[in-house]
């Protein structure tokens, strides 16, 4: 690869020397030498929206303050961070942005959490000298996935260009203006009534109270509390290593076994993991792959189906292409139908009684467990409740669990045990990996060699990876897209293809809806950057490299599943239980 | 129509404007309202009724506006007059009595009118003690009749378009920077400088933009121009497209300007059907075409990088600079952003020479400048004046002093960026750094007088009201911070306030200030900031009177 060269820039800031690349911010510039310039609307993700005001700085012979977030950096400068001006201005921003926003830090869902409070709390703001104007809104939980309390928002815009330049969703945008400018979606709508795929990401960006997950928390514990009931749950792979973030581990710890207890002392009767799960979608889906790609039955590209955000999507944005979507169940839903049946079947256990949780990194699951008649293919409600990674946390706190220092645990194998394959379906990349791992086998009925199971090529946190990987003498053109907006890049040369009458340029398509897979889904804890989703995405790795089997099809479970119930793999029963359809779907509800 | 050549504009200006017997109808949007049409069908009706030789003709703003409907009579064998507040019934006295006998009807005519204006000789003799107009955007404004580009042609117009684009656009650039014209918007930014960055950066297009979306309270000047003499905008624009290379240009309007949207799009209709616009004018090779978009009638958008966006479809917010938009605007190509008045004066500028425009004015402000002068005054309307006329000129010679006898107490300028400045410091020249220094801004031209009585807090009150209602509220200062003041404001003129509201609101007032992203909210506070410090005694009342309202 080429490396391009970069100018570099030299100047001063607070007196100290600093070289940058040309282009970069004075507020990224400052961070080289440990100087941190307060700002709210400024996300690492992001594009600066400039909007806080309060990351303004005071460049050396210029008589205006600039916003450090969105100067760069030039030849020469010579900047002030902080002096007695400059902090009294910020503070006064503050207290102006203080006195628009509700003073109930209490009973917030961000307490703790929440930029504004922290920023509140180092300012040492002690009294509020302008009256409290607060809108009065209601909070949209249209969705069921999401909080929308716009009272609490600072009007940073982070959400709005998740929403509309990320995810290309454009759900969310600004209404009025001025004092009343408020996030809604176009035309005053519920969410719920919007483009909205519940991806959540507006949720994980916000730095305030006024996105939110909707919390399950409580319908989860009466169901705990109920001793008619059988409790079971589910944990996605992501879960696993974000969870300790919450407990002060480093960014990645991967704490499967300490989550298996937790849950146990929450009262939970099974404990399942959705690696099983994932291991059985690879078995399905990779058939299906196999299915179309060597024996020309069905369209191809076929397109990865794993993701509720995705799916919503593409039920509303390609709708003419529902033939290329892999009919396979997300793992989660399998797991949960698979409880009310089989391992009902297998434990004597009346399914009524069974309530099932899945702890997911998405706020979009919540919604993918009603969406059509197929996720009661159990003849119940296959999943219950789906809680969040940051609802499990608190949920772990709540119950009193010393969740530092809890031994580890075990999942119920039954539907527990997983391969190396299943866990990194939490990485954009992951499941095409797992997949073509198992692929191999279906087509060439011998095992890929271990030295070539890790696909380098698909790993990583670029939005559109692509590569070619030859199976039985016949090349499989991938591409693998996290990111809607980037998905939507993808699919649109699949569209153009396919209309202009030309060849598709992919045969095997993999999407994940959050950037960088679900590791940095909308569910999971704070604060993401790019290093922390590289580092929740080196745990996942880590713990496939550690699996002694990390070919999905090799699981035993799995084969115990096919041998006892299932039959074979796009079996009858196999279509009935484990594989759903799709609709289109208008993109407004009304 | 014949696509124009070089030769033919000149054939053009020297035949000239025919018909030395005329009456004109100022028919701008305030005459119109004024009820100019029904004048206009009276004097054409009467005319044609007595058959007499005389032309009835339509013009644009005549800059009266206090005396509206204005009609202008030249008839051979009785003076050139101007009358005003004109009816039906008055203009068929017009008619039988001026035209018909040579007499003057007094009783309508517009006092000073033959004052108004001084030559070039005038002009620069006394530039000192100036108390006279000058016009070089206004030139044609109720002169000629605004729809018709043969009546601007022959007056010179094109001219100076076709001296700019028989030299380099180096040069064009070279020549307009030597004039010392700086932005008539308000903010003064070298108008050549400008162009020059947007030339420099290299891309595969750039735009440049007419930015005709004046929203200050009391400020018309745009408008009358746009509506009087649309062709000297698009004059201003083809050279400024072909100074900074551009082949397309916007023509930003807000929607509440029907009329000269209607006016501009004639004109452009008319300009390309002359090949004024379009491939090859004027037989250079140089290709140019315009088009006119509409505001949706935000304040905002008048910020550069807000019109941009709303431009593009977009809400219309502005963005942080840098990139500026001579290197990264419209559609992310170059461009180069205008306000009307400083179009109008650019064919000027290239037909008579950087020269004779930097003689007029004062310092680094050259050149003219519109004012919109109201309030309390006695000829409000639209004037121009050269730079560096003094404020107590203005006020008293130009405007006549208090309209009702009450003493002049402030004239606030710059609009609800501006500040209000007292009468004591009327001696000071009108030009972009003097009134920077007084805590004010040039403006775009507004100019509202007011007399002893007026309540300053009330009109700090008013503006800031304007800002708050036209803030977009993307950053927060300017969205919280406006209305807390506001607040803060309606208190004390309540009779509620407190001295501590005062410390307050100078916090707020500087915060604001100096956080905000753009100029909206870095100036909204600046008619507080100056009220505080010329009039704080007001302030200083409303707590006083709010006390003893509180005491009784």
């Amino acid at each position: 690869m080429k490396v391009k060269e970069m100018n570099m820039i030299k100047g001063q800031i607070n007196g100290i020397k600093v070289e940058v690349e040309e282009g970069t911010s004075i507020l990224d510039a400052a961070k080289k030498i440990q100087v941190k310039i307060p700002t709210l609307c400024k996300h690492p993700d992001l594009l600066p929206t400039a909007a806080c005001g309060l990351c303004i700085v005071k460049i050396a012979n210029s008589p205006k303050l600039p916003r450090a977030c969105c100067t760069p950096m030039e030849e020469g400068m010579s900047i002030t961070t902080h002096d007695p001006e400059l902090v009294d201005v910020r503070r006064s921003v503050l207290e102006m942005i203080l006195s628009n926003h509700p003073s109930e830090c209490y009973i917030c869902g961000r307490s703790g959490s929440c930029e504004l409070q922290n920023l509140a709390a180092e300012f040492s703001i002690r009294e509020q000298p302008y009256p409290n104007i607060v809108p009065d809104i209601s909070t949209d939980v249209s969705t069921g996935s999401l909080a929308l309390d716009p009272r609490k928002c600072i009007t940073c815009g982070r959400c709005v260009q998740v929403c509309q330049d990320v995810q290309d969703v454009w759900a969310l945008s600004f209404l009025d203006r001025g004092f009343d400018t408020r996030i809604s979606p176009a035309g005053d709508i519920q969410l719920g009534d919007s483009p909205c795929v519940r991806c959540g990401q507006c949720s994980a960006h916000c730095p305030t109270g006024a996105i939110l997950e909707f919390d399950d928390t409580p319908a989860v514990w009466r169901n705990l509390d109920n001793p008619e009931n059988h409790c079971i749950v589910q944990i996605a792979p992501a879960v696993r290593v974000a969870i300790g973030e919450a407990f002060g581990y480093p960014v990645g710890t991967n704490l499967t076994k300490k989550i298996y207890t937790a849950l146990r002392m929450m009262g939970f009767k099974a404990i399942f993991d959705t690696n099983f799960g994932a291991d059985l979608t690879i078995v399905e889906e990779a058939s299906e792959f196999v299915e179309r790609f060597a024996h020309g039955h069905g369209a191809l590209p076929l397109v990865t189906s794993c993701c509720p955000a995705w799916i919503d999507y593409l039920e509303k944005y390609y709708s003419d292409l529902l033939e290329h979507f892999s009919t396979a169940k997300s793992p989660h839903a399998m797991v949960g139908v698979l409880a009310k049946t089989y391992y009902a079947q297998k434990m004597n256990i009346d399914p009524a009684k069974i309530y099932s949780v899945s702890v997911m990194p998405c706020t979009a699951k919540k919604y993918e467990i009603t969406r059509s008649a197929e996720m009661r293919a159990s003849g119940y409600q296959d999943i219950d409740e789906v809680i969040t990674t940051r609802e499990f946390a608190r949920m772990i706190k709540q119950a009193g669990v010393d969740f530092e220092h809890v031994k580890d645990g075990e999942a119920d194998n039954i539907l527990g045990d997983y391969t190396g394959a299943a866990t990194i379906f939490g990485n954009t990349g992951g499941v095409m990996e797992a997949a073509l791992r198992t692929a191999y086998k279906v087509v060439t009925d011998s095992e890929l060699p271990d030295e070539a199971m890790e696909f380098q090529a698909i790993r990583g946190l670029e939005g559109i990876k692509e590569t070619e990987v030859v199976i039985a003498g016949k090349s499989v053109k991938i591409a693998v897209a996290s990111g809607l907006g980037n998905v939507s890049v993808v699919l649109d040369r699949v569209r153009k293809a396919k209309l202009e009458g030309t060849e598709s340029p992919y045969h095997f398509i993999e999407v994940m809806a959050c950037p960088g897979g679900c590791v940095a889904g909308g569910g999971q804890p704070y604060g993401v950057t790019d290093g922390l989703r590289q580092a929740r995405a080196k745990g996942l790795y880590a713990d496939d490299r550690s699996c002694a089997k990390r070919r999905s099809h090799e699981n035993p479970a799995v084969q115990k599943l096919y041998q006892d119930f299932l039959g074979k793999p796009l079996s009858e029963k196999s279509h009935q239980l484990l594989h759903t359809s799709y609709t289109a779907r208008p993109l407004y509800q009304r | 129509m014949a696509k124009l050549t070089p030769q033919m504009l000149d054939e053009l200006k020297q035949r000239g404007n025919k018909s030395n017997n005329w009456i004109k109808v100022g028919m701008s949007s305030c005459g119109i309202a004024a009820g100019a049409e029904p004048v206009y069908e009276a004097l054409v009706k009467g005319v044609k009724e007595q058959g007499l030789e005389v032309e009835v003709r339509k013009c644009g703003c005549m800059g009266s506006c206090c005396f509206e409907p204005l009609v202008e009579v030249n008839v051979e064998g009785a003076p050139r007059t101007l009358y005003g507040n004109v009816d039906a019934d008055v203009a068929q006295w017009i008619i039988d009595a001026h035209i018909g006998r040579k007499r003057v009807v007094e009783k309508y005519v517009v006092p000073g009118f033959a004052e108004l204006t001084c030559s070039d000789e005038e002009l620069l003799k006394s530039a000192e003690g100036n108390t006279k107009q000058y016009r070089i955007v206004m030139r044609n404004c109720g002169v000629i009749d605004p729809d018709n580009i043969d009546e601007f042609i022959a007056e010179g117009g094109y001219q100076g378009l076709k001296r700019a684009l028989q030299m380099k656009p180096e040069d064009v650039i070279g020549e307009i920077s030597k004039s010392g014209i700086r932005g008539r918007g308000g903010a003064g930014f070298p108008t050549g400088l400008k162009w020059k960055l947007t030339r420099e950066v290299k891309a595969k297009e750039h735009f440049i933009i007419c930015n005709g979306d004046e929203g200050d309270p009391g400020a018309y000047m745009d408008r009358s121009v746009l509506e009087s003499d649309p062709h000297a905008v698009i004059e201003g624009m083809i050279i400024g497209g072909y100074a900074v290379g551009a082949a397309h240009g916007y023509f930003y309007i807000r929607a509440e300007y029907p009329l000269a949207v209607a006016r501009i799009e004639k004109a452009i209709r008319q300009a390309r059907a002359s090949g004024l616009l379009g491939k090859d004018i004027l037989g250079t090779g140089f290709d140019f075409d315009l088009d006119v978009r509409l505001g949706a009638g935000a304040f905002v958008c008048g910020e550069e990088t807000a019109l941009i966006s709303s431009l593009e479809g977009k809400r219309g917010t502005p963005h942080p600079r840098p990139p500026y938009p001579s290197v990264k605007g419209l559609w992310n190509s170059p461009t180069c952003i205008n306000n009307v008045e400083t179009l109008a004066n650019i064919g000027q500028i290239m037909d008579r020479g950087a020269d004779w425009f930097a003689k007029i004015g004062v310092g680094k402000s050259t050149g003219t400048k519109v004012f919109a002068i109201t309030g309390k005054v006695q000829r409000s309307g639209l004037i121009e004046v050269p730079m560096g006329m003094k404020l107590s000129n203005i006020v008293h010679q130009i405007g006549g002093g208090s309209a009702s006898g009450k003493a002049v107490k402030a004239v606030q300028t710059g609009g609800p960026s501006g500040g209000v400045i007292p009468k004591d410091l009327f001696d000071t020249p009108v030009s972009y750094e003097h009134l920077t220094t007084l805590g004010s801004i040039m403006g775009s031209g507004g100019m509202i007088v007011m007399e002893e009585g007026d309540s300053m807090v009330d009109i700090a009150k008013f503006y800031l009201g304007f800002c708050v209602e036209e803030s977009c509220g993307k950053c927060a200062p300017c969205r919280i911070g406006g209305k807390q003041m506001l607040l803060i404001l309606e208190k004390l003129t309540a009779g509620k306030g407190e001295a501590a509201d005062l410390v307050k609101l100078q916090r707020l007032a500087l915060a604001m200030k100096k956080a905000s992203l753009c100029g909206l909210g870095q100036t909204a506070a600046n008619p507080v900031l100056s009220t505080l410090k010329y009039f704080n005694q007001e302030y200083m009342k409303c707590i006083e009177q709010g006390e003893g309202l509180a005491a009784n």
